[in-house]
């Protein structure tokens, strides 16, 4: 290993606080390796971090709006259930007040079809009566002339 | 050292010695730029096949990675704002990754295998030169950050909120970068003399506990120091009305 002994004889004595050359070669090492790193790995890993940050964010935001999309279907859509409930409702209302009127229509047109047959029924049951009881009387009256006349003339 | 009859082969206690590297009148710590290139070449392969064919939906290594990226934001953004972090971000992500791969490499890999002529390997930030550096550099960023914001009105911080603090406030400059480098080199040194000790007394299992508070101390270092960093720059930044 003595290749790596660069120096000739004369070297310094050494000690823990031996500030020398290294000290501003070191800084330009630092420098040059805060380049390196920057290329190699901040700028890089930095990319792909933000645009990840980037997508998460507009990602959110885009769920965010669906979501509120959505909200605003719902409503719309639970705005038109009620709307249809209510005409629903509306028509079977209408449906049975219209079954209802018919029905007392054709009840009230029944009685009074069973009533005026009734009236007709008793006024003819009348005059039959009337003409039965006139022809009786006539065939009274003729029976009597006659056993009247068979018993005058005997 | 003459406690032991026999000297142990992994267990050797080097304090201030150096690999020294010559360029021109220039001297360098080799061994602290040896064990950082080994650190920096993991740092830098595990990121590059992390960062391989990335995608919307995470898999395997890219969660590490974003993770760890995550963090470091969350770091930058508490202190900087949301204005300006994106662009200091690198810089005190980079502080933290070097950081703490250096405090974990150093004590997670076995340096003394690789045997040198002079010193030996370790935690880059062990020594004194690079965490000095990182604070140097730290507070040429505040000072860059201010000023390129708010021109000279940068130095109103000094007499805020009164005049009164203007010492004060000068002689923080100086103890900002000092406490920064010499907190994490005084933790990272302090934790492996302490495990170089007592690897040297007692080699098996009783250095273990010390080891994984060693461990946690370097992240918590680490940490400090990003948050630290962030936590200047955005005071370089900050408007104050």
């Amino acid at each position: 290993m003595t290749w790596l002994l660069l120096a000739e004889a004369g070297v310094p004595e050494g000690g823990l606080f031996d500030l020398d050359a290294t000290l501003p070669l070191m800084a330009v090492q630092v420098v040059l390796l805060t380049f390196l790193l920057n290329a190699l790995f901040f700028r890089p890993v930095g990319k792909v971090v933000e645009e990840r940050e980037g997508f998460i964010s507009t990602s959110r935001a885009d769920a965010k709006q669906k979501l509120a999309d959505v909200e605003k279907l719902e409503a719309d859509l639970a705005e038109q259930l009620k709307g249809a409930r209510q005409a629903a409702q509306a028509v079977i209302t209408e449906a049975e007040q219209e079954v209802d009127r018919l029905y007392r229509e054709a009840l009230a047109q029944a009685e009074a079809e069973a009533n005026r047959s009734k009236e007709e029924s008793r006024r003819a049951i009348e005059t039959e009566r009337e003409s039965a009881r006139t022809q009786l009387q006539g065939q009274v009256d003729q029976l009597s002339s006659t056993i009247i006349n068979r018993l005058l003339a005997a | 050292m003459a406690l032991l009859p026999f000297p142990l082969p992994f267990a050797e206690l080097e304090v201030g010695h150096h690999l020294y590297w010559q360029i021109g009148d220039l001297y360098l710590h080799g061994q602290v730029f040896l064990s950082s290139w080994i650190l920096i070449g993991i740092l830098i392969a595990f990121v590059f096949i992390g960062t391989r064919g990335m995608k919307r939906d995470p898999m395997g290594l890219q969660n590490l990675l974003e993770f760890l990226w995550n963090y470091i934001r969350d770091i930058a953004r508490d202190n900087i704002g949301e204005k300006y972090y994106r662009d200091w971000l690198p810089f005190i992500g980079t502080l933290f990754l070097f950081i703490f791969v250096s405090n974990w490499g150093g004590a997670l890999i076995p340096w003394k295998v690789i045997e040198l002529p002079d010193g030996e390997l370790g935690a880059p930030t062990a020594d004194i030169n690079t965490t000095v550096a990182m604070a140097l550099l730290v507070s040429l960023a505040y000072f860059y950050a201010g000023l390129s914001r708010k021109g000279l009105r940068f130095f109103e911080l000094y007499v805020e909120p009164t005049p009164i603090m203007l010492p004060f406030k000068i002689i923080e400059e100086f103890t900002k970068p000092l406490s920064l480098s010499f907190r994490l080199f005084g933790n990272i040194l302090a934790d492996e003399l302490a495990v170089g000790v007592l690897v040297y007394l007692v080699p098996l299992i009783v250095p273990l506990p010390v080891m994984l508070l060693g461990l946690f101390t370097s992240a918590i270092q680490a940490l400090i120091f990003a948050t630290l960093t962030a936590f200047y720059i955005g005071e370089g930044l900050h408007e104050a009305h």
